[in-house]
């Protein structure tokens, strides 16, 4: 069986970054998970050519270091990385940053619900819609299930 | 979706475009389906300062006069219409297609599924993901 690619979850929140990644466990999401906490390690990580290049990126906004924004602008240059899509994942509703985000071409803008059953639920909604674009797969086909 | 501007479709097969509208209306998108045959009618579309700009583009790839990589390398140049989503919606499969489109930085790639029940749930989710993600309400 091929290996699946990555999940890059760049985050700089510890209990955010749990959170991701239990509801992605929970949703039998088989890409295994990468998480960074800042926008310079996940850079290092992208320009290391021995790590796999992820499927997709789930990125946060509000960051030490390399703000996700500024990530984003390093990564549109990049030949090797600009085909990555990076879906935003913030609690930043500024109408600047969706209009910076969208500029630099991400594929989708997501506010973070606070409470879990609501965040699993927009977690889902991302899931299918990147397993209906073939880069996601979970451990059982359940896309067609109502949730 | 998200708000009611129009979805631009660029698809040159009419039965094609007649199915997303269809898929559409079964599922209650209540956002207008602007369609046209081709990239050089998108162009025009977009151009034109009475048309209201759509909250997302959803082009196939193979269409005749401009297709869908020439479209998608004019729009994403243009500082007025890149930060529209575009979704394709093809049945090529050609990993260099895919590659190429995400390099455009398209939001999304869907391989148009023949069965209509899937073509349903294809667009289905298509919307739940739209209407979740936000958009740049200011654009104009």
């Amino acid at each position: 069986m091929a290996l699946l690619k990555p999940i890059l979850l760049v985050e700089d929140d510890l209990v955010d970054a749990s959170t991701a990644q239990q509801a992605l466990e929970d949703l039998r999401v088989r890409n295994p998970v990468i998480h960074k906490t800042d926008g310079e390690d996940a850079l290092e990580y992208l320009q290391n050519p021995d790590n796999p290049i992820p499927a997709i990126i789930l990125l946060d906004l509000n960051m030490p270091k390399i703000s996700g924004i500024d990530l984003l602008e390093v990564l549109k240059k990049d030949p090797q990385l600009q085909h990555i899509p990076i879906v935003v994942l913030t609690v930043s509703k500024y109408e600047q940053d969706k209009l910076d985000t969208f500029d630099l071409g991400i594929a989708g803008y997501v506010i973070k619900a606070v409470d879990y059953d609501e965040f699993l639920r927009t977690m889902d909604i991302i899931v299918r819609y990147w397993i209906w674009n073939g880069l996601l797969e979970k451990e059982r086909e359940t896309q067609n299930a109502e949730l | 979706m998200r708000n009611s501007r129009p979805i631009l479709l660029l698809e040159d097969d009419n039965v094609d475009a007649m199915t997303i509208q269809r898929a559409m209306n079964e599922i209650k998108v209540s956002n207008p389906l602007v369609h046209v045959a081709n990239g050089e009618d998108g162009l025009i579309y977009l151009h034109k300062s009475d048309n209201e700009k759509p909250c997302l583009i959803m082009l196939d790839l193979n269409m005749p006069k401009m297709n869908g990589l020439e479209f998608l390398k004019i729009i994403k140049s243009n500082a007025e219409f890149r930060q529209i989503p575009v979704i394709v919606l093809t049945t090529s499969q050609q990993e260099q297609d895919k590659l190429e489109s995400f390099k455009l930085s398209v939001a999304g790639y869907i391989v148009k599924p023949t069965d209509y029940k899937k073509f349903v749930e294809a667009v289905k989710t298509l919307d739940l993901y739209w209407t979740l993600s936000e958009s740049p309400v200011n654009m104009n």
